[in-house]
């Protein structure tokens, strides 16, 4: 748009002050940019004003390697302008992507052919471990429980929630307050429910709400957390606290898209609102119980937190994602972290299948 | 009834009518018996719900001794033993002092939330702006220029929507290591730059390739470059997909473990960030539950204010995130 032409045999000047700024400017920017990691890496900026001063220079930073490559490939001239600006608003996401996701999809898969330090070939060694050892049976099979009761507690008590909220006046608070977990973390449900399944000896004080409801009817105080194998589960209905309220929010959604007149018609035919619920309502939202049950499924096989949290994977409560963690940073055995992580990912690969079938299913890509 | 308005004068009509009514009446009657029923179901499940956050609130005012001796539920008793001292102690950074009732000096050492608070903003607000920024240039990329392989590419970002980010931790780490990024702010930006991007690209590309092609016309009779024309009209018009885009991030960030986790432990703890503090403070001080359920509140008040300030937009943005691995 500056009014460039394609260079012409008797102007190697004007090419160059043309084209000279437009390569030195990225390396400029880079080299600023670099400049400031520097400065905070290096502690010249410190106290609490770091962590601002890091995230203005962080945001700023990319928003200037985006300007000033744009402005390099406009001042090349229309014919390079044509070919590269594409890459100048994809090229940085390709990049990342590549980097982050693609390229270590490979090369975790090649490490898990290698012993602990990655130096040494294993074989498939890393694989018979983690199809033999004892505590990663108990991992796949505590996994096997997430997915299982997880998935199902979770779409369960969102549908009963949701449709019950359906037909009550307080549907919008109902709503809000199981929806609200979904804004606390892990780590925080995993401490308001170790209060919850606080345990004191018997005789003292219960503060934990669980026990003091057991005491409180006559029983005696239990330790949740420890008993095994209960205690997966009791790690799960935190799982379930926190992600009920997706699932009714997304079914919820579902049911009001139900046309009314199914289901008065059916209660004209003298059907009770168990029977409508049952053979009209829930066939009509399947697809939504479908698609809801399969997100939470992909969640409960990563799930880390909650256990890392509550038992570090203790008391026999080991899963495949705290196991790699495990692995990577206590035993610092990358061959086998990284057959676990191969593991998960084959455990996802159907979603990611799925996905791309329905991508090409629309069409929306021209 | 309407039988019996045909037929008045034969006798049973009566009989009949009066019989219609017990029936509406008993049904009427079963109606709100099952409506009653229905929200107090609704009632103690929202109960059920509610009542461990709120545990967690009450005793993060409570007084340390009461903590321990009584539960949360009979606070209501001593609302005297209810103050914001639980606050200080874990907010503080440095030993701080206070004078209590009996006129002793108590010396306490923080546990410095208040810096984690700080370190969490860090890390929350770039990890959600540059992979905004870099999907949003994507997304148009994708919608609004030709280049060869883009279809193969974008196929390929639909493929990386549900892997795990599992997969990259070992690899990225050891790059990491080399190029000491590891425990840096940088790091971890990028690192959830790299894990939120698929589905960014995914969203924005969707909301941007169904916005009017005519707009984009006029924009450039007037002579605009597409940078100009996507800094000043799309990205404007993308705002909803990018708000629901935020606030999912933001959620995700704010709330992940496991990437503080092995990205920012090589900064020691003056970089941790809240999760990272409240799972120390849980091993430190894992019966402390005075201090202990404040650190935690402390944690979940960003998120909260953000749930109850844009409710709507906040189930969008979960919605929308849902599909990412």
């Amino acid at each position: 748009m500056n009014g460039n032409k394609a260079a012409k045999p008797g102007a190697p000047g004007r090419w160059i002050a043309r084209v000279a700024p437009a390569l030195a400017a990225p390396i400029l920017a880079l080299a600023a940019l670099w400049a400031g990691f520097a400065l905070i890496k290096e502690g010249w900026i410190s106290g609490g004003f770091a962590p601002a001063f890091a995230a203005v220079w962080g945001v700023a930073g990319a928003a200037l390697l985006f300007f000033v490559a744009n402005w390099s490939v406009e001042r090349l001239g229309p014919k390079v302008r044509a070919r590269a600006l594409p890459f100048v608003f994809v090229g940085p996401a390709i990049l990342v992507m590549a980097w982050y996701l693609a390229a270590p999809t490979v090369r975790t898969l090649a490490l898990s052919f290698f012993d602990a330090s990655s130096r040494g070939f294993a074989g498939l060694d890393n694989y018979a471990y983690v199809f033999s050892d004892r505590t990663m049976r108990i991992a796949f099979i505590n996994n096997l429980a997430w997915l299982v009761f997880g998935t199902g507690f979770s779409v369960l008590s969102g549908l009963v929630i949701a449709i019950m909220a359906d037909r009550s006046r307080f549907e919008r608070v109902a709503k809000s307050l199981v929806f609200l977990p979904m804004a606390i973390s892990f780590v925080g449900a995993g401490v308001i429910w170790r209060f919850v399944y606080a345990y004191r000896p018997e005789g003292d004080a219960q503060v934990g709400l669980l026990n003091a409801l057991v005491t409180a009817a006559g029983g005696a105080p239990v330790n949740w957390i420890v008993e095994r194998p209960w205690n997966t589960l009791f790690l799960i209905v935190i799982f379930v606290w926190l992600q009920t309220g997706f699932a009714m929010v997304v079914l919820s959604a579902a049911i009001k898209g139900v046309p009314g007149e199914l289901l008065e018609a059916a209660r004209i035919d003298g059907a009770s609102e168990l029977r409508v619920v049952r053979s009209v309502l829930i066939p009509s939202i399947l697809p939504s119980i479908v698609t809801v049950a399969t997100t939470t499924l992909l969640l409960t096989l990563k799930v880390f937190d909650i256990v890392y949290a509550m038992t570090n994977g203790l008391y026999g409560t080991e899963v495949l994602a705290s196991q790699q963690y495990k692995q990577m940073f206590k035993f610092l055995h990358y061959g086998r972290g990284s057959a676990i992580a191969i593991v998960i990912l084959v455990a996802v690969t159907p979603m990611i299948w799925y996905n791309l079938r329905q991508f090409n299913k629309r069409e929306a890509f021209s | 009834m309407s039988r019996a308005d045909e037929r008045p004068g034969l006798p049973g009509a009566d009989f009949e009518e009066a019989a219609a009514v017990a029936r509406l009446r008993r049904v009427s009657v079963r109606k709100v018996a099952g409506r009653l029923l229905l929200n107090a179901i609704l009632a103690l499940v929202c109960a059920a719900w509610t009542l461990p956050t709120l545990g967690l609130l009450v005793t993060s005012f409570r007084d340390p001794d009461m903590v321990s001796r009584s539960g949360w539920w009979s606070a209501a008793k001593d609302p005297k033993g209810l103050s914001l001292d639980n606050y200080r102690t874990v907010l503080a950074g440095q030993d701080w002092s206070y004078v209590d009732s009996s006129g002793k000096t108590v010396k306490l050492r923080g546990e410095n939330m208040l810096g984690a608070f700080g370190n969490s903003l860090a890390v929350t607000v770039p990890s959600v702006l540059i992979p905004i920024l870099v999907a949003a240039f994507a997304a148009y990329g994708f919608a609004w220029l030709k280049f060869p392989g883009r279809k193969m590419l974008f196929v390929g970002i639909v493929a990386l929507l549900a892997v795990p980010l599992q997969i990259a931790l070992i690899p990225i780490l050891r790059d990491y290591q080399k190029a000491g990024l590891n425990g840096s702010f940088l790091g971890v930006w990028l690192a959830h730059t790299g894990f939120g991007l698929p589905l960014a690209t995914y969203l924005f590309y969707n909301y941007i390739s169904t916005l009017p092609r005519s707009i984009l016309e006029s924009a450039f009779i007037d002579g605009a470059s597409h940078y100009t024309c996507f800094t000043r009209l799309i990205l404007p018009l993308a705002m909803p997909a990018l708000a629901s885009f935020a606030i999912f991030q933001f959620l995700w960030v704010w709330n992940d473990l496991l990437v503080a986790l092995v990205f920012l432990s090589g900064g020691g703890r003056a970089m941790e960030v809240l999760t990272q503090r409240l799972l120390a403070l849980a091993g430190t001080r894992g019966q402390d539950w005075h201090l202990l359920t404040a650190g935690a509140f402390v944690s979940m008040l960003l998120p909260l204010a953000v749930f109850f300030g844009l409710q709507k937009h906040f189930v969008r943005g979960l919605l929308a995130g849902s599909v990412k691995g």
